[in-house]
């Protein structure tokens, strides 16, 4: 496909869908171990507020998006750390209010809002530079937060109360964990919008964690996994002209279900081939 | 150091909803040897464990811990919880997880160091699992996986451990080197268990308490047959059948 990439539009989208697999490969593997997959949706779809107030100050969307992720992400935080209220009805309010304030903030703008759909559902092949040099800055902030924090995080996700106990700032990581989320989330948004962004999220994290046990190595294999899926997601687009957002998303979810078929075919031959060596 | 005391409750109260869990506990723990208390599921064991541990706490009352407050006297404690409730395909591997163990001696921001490590690696011999340390942790037995986390405890070089119901997730052959394994421990650090596996506990504790809201202490003594029998009357009676009136509980 050497021609195809003569085009701008292709090589911003290849950087994009670069950024966006790092970001998605390292935090979507806290997401998927520690089981927060829908407070990362709820963060996701909160954004969308965010979207409409940068319609409405006539801002970059993107920037409204990172204050309204982040602010969601420690909302749900406190919500079912501080209250009673049960983490999964703290999710849906704040996942619906979010969407709310955005339909209402674009109502309110004057005049028609372009771009709209691409934020609900992404489009790789309309970054502009502006937004690519955001991606690589929270994807800075993202490497350089986990890098630092990688002992913490480990634990506060293996074992919430060791953590607590062996002096981790356990509530304190954890929003912070939940705002690497949003701004993952952020990143995600361009390249597959703010409806697909949990598949990202989710399937190369847990196409990796099949392969194997360590986190760094699941971390590295997700990233590697969901740039294979957005590049080819993004030909296969070109290809067929569909939509690029979701035909990443479908090719990333067909990948995972192979996955699942080796890694059962994989099992099955190890146990052929040799009892465990040391059951108790 | 030998009679220090590390860990001094003083008229503990814990209320959930209302209705009291802990009622006016006094406990004082010395630096070494075993204390294991008995009571009924619901009775404020594993509460009482976590008021030490700071995770709860008291509506009234004073604890000391290293002379200190709770939080500031959690390094010194090792915790084993009664449920280990992780993700068995979580991906992390046995060292790891006992090299969390040293999270309190490291901190914020550092790695592990070499020392740590070491920590680490002979804890895991201690609890004769070193064979083991690259496996993923659910792929162990769940007795197994106990022992990784009293190597976890151990690595934080504890002057408390804490176990609460140990034994519920070890099979019964598997409980004899357990307990041999806290027999060897105890000399060298304070042992707290609670558990209502009667029989396990009074062969190898040294002291023994019954908690049903309120603790009663049966105070430090040569564990003979005969003390034990005696010992046990009340919450042997009262947990393991419970017809024996509540008349014996409250003669205490």
């Amino acid at each position: 496909m050497p021609e195809i990439l003569q085009h701008e539009f292709m090589q911003h989208a290849l950087l994009a869908g670069m950024l966006a697999a790092v970001a998605c490969g390292i935090v979507g593997v806290y997401v998927v171990i520690k089981k927060i997959v829908f407070i990362s949706g709820g963060i996701a779809h909160a954004s969308f507020g965010g979207i409409g107030l940068g319609y409405l100050l006539g801002i970059n969307p993107v920037l409204g998006a990172i204050f309204f992720t982040t602010a969601s992400a420690i909302g749900i935080g406190l919500a079912t750390r501080r209250t009673r209220l049960p983490e999964d009805t703290a999710i849906g309010i704040l996942w619906a209010m979010g969407m709310a304030l955005g339909i209402i903030f674009i109502g309110l703008t004057p005049g028609y809002a372009p771009d709209l759909f691409s934020y609900l559902f992404g489009n790789i092949l309309t970054v502009p530079t502006s937004d690519l040099l955001l991606m690589l800055i929270l994807d800075v902030i993202i490497i350089f937060l986990v890098s630092l924090l990688y002992k913490e995080f480990l634990v506060l996700s293996f074992d919430e109360e060791f953590s607590a106990v062996s002096g981790v700032l356990t509530e304190r990581l954890y929003l912070l964990l939940l705002c690497l989320i949003a701004l993952t989330v952020v990143v995600l948004i361009r390249v597959v919008g703010i409806i697909l962004v949990l598949a990202l999220l989710t399937i190369p994290a847990a196409l990796a964690r099949q392969f194997t046990h360590s986190l760094k190595k699941m971390m590295l294999l997700a990233i590697l996994a969901g740039a294979v899926f957005t590049f080819s997601g993004l030909w296969l687009s070109y290809v067929l002209d569909l939509a690029s957002g979701a035909t990443i998303i479908l090719v990333s979810g067909t990948a995972l279900f192979i996955s699942f078929g080796i890694s059962r075919l994989r099992s099955k031959t190890r146990d052929l081939n040799h009892q465990p060596p040391d059951t108790a | 150091m030998a009679n220090q005391e590390l860990v001094k409750l003083d008229d503990i109260w814990v209320h959930y909803d209302d209705a009291p869990t802990l009622e006016g506990i006094n406990l004082s723990v010395k630096s070494s040897g075993f204390l294991g208390i008995i009571g009924p599921n619901g009775g404020g064991k594993t509460t009482l464990l976590k008021v030490i541990l700071g995770l709860v706490k008291p509506t009234h009352g004073r604890v000391s811990v290293m002379g200190g407050n709770p939080e500031h006297g959690r390094k010194f404690i090792g915790y084993i919880p009664q449920y280990n409730l992780f993700d068995p395909e979580f991906p992390i591997s046995v060292f790891e997880v006992v090299l969390m163990g040293r999270y309190g001696r490291t901190g914020l921001f550092r790695h592990y160091r070499e020392e740590d490590k070491k920590a680490a690696m002979t804890a895991l011999k201690t609890v004769d699992m070193l064979d083991y340390k690259d496996r993923q942790i659910g792929r162990l037995s769940s007795g197994e996986q106990q022992r990784i986390f009293i190597a976890r405890a151990l690595a934080t070089s504890p002057k408390l451990l804490l176990l609460d119901e140990p034994t519920t997730s070890i099979d019964p052959a598997m409980q004899v080197g357990f307990y041999e394994l806290l027999d060897k421990l105890k000399h060298g650090m304070a042992i707290i268990m609670v558990s209502h596996d009667i029989c396990a506990v009074s062969i190898y504790v040294d002291e023994i308490a019954c908690l049903n809201h309120q603790l009663f202490y049966h105070g430090s003594k040569e564990v003979s047959a005969e003390d034990l029998a005696k010992t046990y009357q009340c919450p042997v009676q009262l947990i393991a059948h419970g017809f024996i009136p509540h008349r014996v509980l409250k003669e205490h």
